[in-house]
């Protein structure tokens, strides 16, 4: 697997991603700066880290949304391309019109920065193919904006599409109210494009890839991704 | 030229920090606010004096950029 990490102003992600990456597949990914016009050739897997890429001035990813190498990222995911937004990453690709709708001010307007859990929704993507359908995993959420709201519309259609990734759930993955943490609607923490190659996620499944800190719930995503040529068509 | 752009949340948004203001309005015992919604104002210096090309200019600002159309609502005044 090839991937390219993107790097913004004010992202802090992009270490522990790059990491996560090299210890699934076995290779470095290469960290393209936001102002290049093109992906290196061959690119398998784009990552959109998380942070505060400029300083979350206007919305947060609104300004990333908008930089030269988001073109060469849409243009990856029209042909198919695989691209995962963790966090400030998912909001960047929202902002950018690759996944619907938006992450608005938490809830109770706190930032958040503790241990959750989710319910793994399918497990034939990429990026799931190697956690089970309904697993309940343990990932971290650190966001001050990850309150997904869309339009009912778009909401009724991701449902019915079954293009929603992850939900906010408890240890037991029971999905309530008391579950979630920022007042996303349904539950949701992350949701894939049409075809389900564009995922975007605010946990962090980067942060739980060592048992000396904290799990490995996260590495399955990663090793997904590694293995992603193994999951049929 | 000049020109305001006023950028404010749709109906039915949910606006955490609207209500919070609203709390800390209540908290000062100012009395008779109803709701508070917030939003962002953008000053802009255009450099054509043109007003068709401005209010132009200016949508095209909204629409890539200022406002984010899912969730926000945007008024342009051209000075």
């Amino acid at each position: 697997m090839k991937s390219a990490v993107l790097l913004f102003p004010g992202l802090n992600r992009e270490g522990d991603v790059a990491r996560a990456l090299a210890q699934a597949s076995g290779q470095k990914p290469t960290i393209v700066w936001h102002a290049e016009h093109e992906l290196p050739s061959g690119t398998d897997v784009v990552v959109v880290p998380g942070g505060f890429s400029y300083g979350d001035y206007l919305r947060c990813g609104a300004i990333a949304a908008r930089a030269n190498i988001m073109d060469a990222v849409r243009t990856h995911a029209a042909r198919g391309g695989i691209v995962l937004g963790i966090c400030n990453g998912f909001q960047i690709l929202c902002e950018s019109g690759l996944l619907p709708g938006v992450l608005m001010r938490n809830r109770d307007l706190k930032f958040i920065c503790k241990m959750q859990h989710l319910r793994v929704e399918r497990a034939d993507s990429v990026f799931t193919h190697r956690y089970k359908q309904g697993q309940t995993i343990k990932v971290c959420i650190a966001h001050g904006e990850g309150n997904y709201v869309a339009d009912e519309a778009t909401i009724a259609s991701l449902e019915a599409e079954g293009l929603v990734a992850f939900r906010y759930a408890d240890e037991n993955g029971k999905i309530d109210d008391a579950a979630n943490p920022n007042g996303s609607i349904n539950n949701i923490a992350g949701i894939y494009s049409p075809n389900r190659r564009v995922l975007g996620m605010m946990p962090h499944p980067e942060d739980l890839i060592d048992s000396l800190v904290g799990g490995t719930d996260g590495c399955g995503l990663f090793e997904s991704l590694a293995n992603f040529q193994k999951l049929a068509a | 030229m000049k020109a305001r752009v006023t950028v404010t949340l749709k109906n039915g948004v949910l606006d955490p920090q609207g209500k919070a203001i609203e709390g800390a309005l209540k908290s000062l015992a100012i009395e008779g606010v109803a709701s508070v919604r917030q939003g962002k104002v953008f000053d802009l210096d255009l450099t054509t004096g043109d007003k068709a090309k401005a209010e132009a200019v200016l949508k095209e600002a909204c629409e890539k950029l200022l406002a984010n159309t899912v969730i926000e609502n945007y008024r342009i005044e051209v000075a």
